[in-house]
């Protein structure tokens, strides 16, 4: 099933020359609009008519999250009070917030992004969407409410919160999908359970769009085979204008609409483009939008790209799952350490749950790393001996993916904290 | 012979290893009107399990799984000692003969004897070794 077939099948050198030519008319108007990005290209030398092929946009200077925080709020915003429509303000987990303005074209657009990706996961006019996203200066809940009513879906909109209040709605409206973090749909069906409703057999859920965090591939086996829906990994950061790219039914990596936004991945170092399948950092231009322009900015999320054409037919790059952030990665002695690869190991053990907490320290000038995790109630044996050997086994297995030596911790089911929104699982206690 | 009758239902309670857990079980047994016989923990690193003989342990493990706590129920045996010198080497000397494994014990001191609680490797084979030494083990029934 496709939104607009014509489009997301196009053959690759046809995008490839449309890319070329949005891409040409953003530097055009921004050289001649924009201040900041006018700036910003005399300081590297550059000059619109530099732009002579897609390759090209390797000349262009790159754009970071300071400068959107340097302007804040609307320093580089390129268009007027008249032609603004709303306003979205990120939510600050990484430094001041950050303020993104739309005109009602870059409202269009994010809205037929989603509506593309939504029905790219197989959602149509008869499901029923429940947007457990948040709704209000997060861009996650009005994003997917409006790209789920463009595609003819029936909207609950209930923003985060209230899990018990969700979970009746969700069986008493017959909601088929649900949007939310994919740390929340674990809450919630953990809620769920204790309420003795089996999101499984007691409701007709049967797709998750899930996102706004890093997860894994064993998260989703785990989310899939426990509440038996699909679950969709789904991208965008509210500088882009929010949540827009999903994967499709293969689940096999997220397809960035390339008449949207062009895609690079480049070596966070050197700030050189790497091979196609070669992680790197995420580097995006947004082609068409117009109040706040994004020209290669660097994201910060880890990743990979392909351009080979996707088994549903789509032809568009596809990035592959989020495996970290730039500035996620924790440094312990030496060894890059990402969150995500503590996770990855976890849901590899059957004896712990899902929910970890890490806590980094120093002590007698070397790092620490604590890593605490839920025994599961099934793994619980009497004997000290038996316990004590799962949390060998967990610390052995952690330090054989990391590199580093990682103490470990078995707490209580239950009992380390669970996120409604984005998880905040590091505690780095180190004083540099 | 009848095995059963002598098999005590301990209930373990997973515990991290932090103020105020200990609290929170007894509170939990105290609003159940439950009474504790016997009790001991067994510290690790950073948790512990907590052991008890309780005079309702159906009730007990269903009010500290609501309460979120990990509960489980293992089998154990209660002997009497002579509450004096040598008491605790019989039993020992008894089981070790018979080439089976205390897992864990603790003991208490009450009214009417000093008992060894034991979680041994094979329960039957104890049973049957004890009571062939003339050793008189508690009832299950005693603990309700």
């Amino acid at each position: 099933m496709f939104w607009d077939s014509k489009i997301e099948t196009m053959e690759r050198e046809e995008l490839e020359r449309l890319q070329y030519r949005l891409l040409k008319t953003l530097v055009y108007r921004l050289y001649s609009f924009s201040a900041f990005y006018h700036r910003r290209m005399e300081e590297a030398g550059v000059h619109p008519d530099d732009v002579k092929t897609l390759a090209d946009v390797v000349k262009l200077p790159f754009m970071f999250k300071r400068d959107l925080r340097d302007n804040y709020p609307d320093k580089l915003f390129t268009a007027t009070k008249e032609e603004l429509v709303r306003y979205h303000v990120s939510s600050g987990t990484t430094g001041k917030p950050t303020v993104v303005g739309y005109t009602e074209n870059d409202l269009e657009e994010w809205t037929v992004s989603l509506a593309r990706a939504l029905t790219s996961c197989g959602l149509g006019e008869k499901d029923v969407i429940q947007v457990s996203y948040g709704y209000g200066l997060f861009t996650g809940g009005l994003g997917l409410h409006y790209g789920a009513e463009r595609i003819g879906a029936t909207v609950i909109p209930t923003s985060v919160g209230g899990t018990e209040r969700q979970i009746e709605l969700m069986q008493d409206l017959g909601a088929t999908a649900i949007c939310c973090t994919p740390s929340y749909l674990l809450h919630l069906g953990e809620v769920a359970e204790k309420m003795g409703v089996s999101i499984r057999k007691d409701t007709k859920m049967r797709v998750g769009i899930l996102g706004a965090e890093p997860w894994t591939a064993e998260m989703r086996n785990r989310i899939q085979d426990w509440l038996g829906i699909k679950a969709y990994d789904i991208y965008g950061t509210s500088e882009l204008s929010g949540p827009l790219f999903t994967e499709c039914t293969e689940q096999n990596g997220i397809h960035i609409w390339g008449d949207f936004a062009l895609t690079e991945v480049v070596d966070p170092k050197t700030g050189e483009q790497v091979a196609d399948g070669e992680k790197g950092e995420l580097v995006m231009t947004i082609l068409k939008k117009e109040a706040l322009p994004i020209v290669r900015y660097r994201i910060g999320d880890i990743t990979s790209m392909t351009r080979e054409v996707c088994a549903c037919g789509r032809t568009h790059p596809r990035i592959m799952r989020i495996t970290g952030r730039v500035d996620d990665m924790l440094i312990i002695r030496g060894i890059n350490v990402f969150p995500s690869m503590i996770e990855h190991t976890l849901m590899g053990i059957p004896e712990v749950g899902q929910h970890f907490q890490i806590v980094v320290d120093r002590k007698h000038e070397l790092d620490t790393l604590l890593v605490r995790v839920e025994l599961k109630p099934e793994a619980f044996s009497d004997k000290i001996t038996e316990l004590m050997k799962i949390k060998e086994m967990v610390g052995k297995r952690l330090e054989s993916a990391l590199t580093v030596h990682a103490d470990v911790e078995l707490a209580e089911p239950g009992s380390l904290p669970r996120f409604e929104g984005k998880a905040k699982r590091v505690t780095d206690r180190r004083k540099m | 012979m009848e095995h059963e009758k002598y098999f005590i239902k301990q209930i373990s309670v997973f515990s991290e290893n932090k103020p105020g857990r200990l609290a929170a079980i007894a509170k939990a047994m105290e609003d159940e009107g439950v009474n504790i016989f016997a009790f001991s923990i067994a510290e690790a690193d950073g948790f512990g399990v907590v052991r008890a003989l309780v005079n309702h342990p159906d009730k007990a493990y269903r009010k500290l799984t609501a309460l979120g706590f990990v509960v489980s129920f293992t089998d154990v045996i209660g002997v009497k000692m002579r509450d004096e010198p040598g008491g605790l080497y019989e039993v020992a000397r008894v089981l070790g003969e018979a080439n089976i494994n205390i897992e864990y014990s603790y003991a208490y001191s009450g009214k009417e004897a000093a008992v060894l609680i034991l979680r041994v490797d094979n329960i039957r084979s104890a049973i049957e070794k004890i009571l062939a030494h003339g050793g008189t083990l508690m009832e299950a029934a005693f603990f309700r």
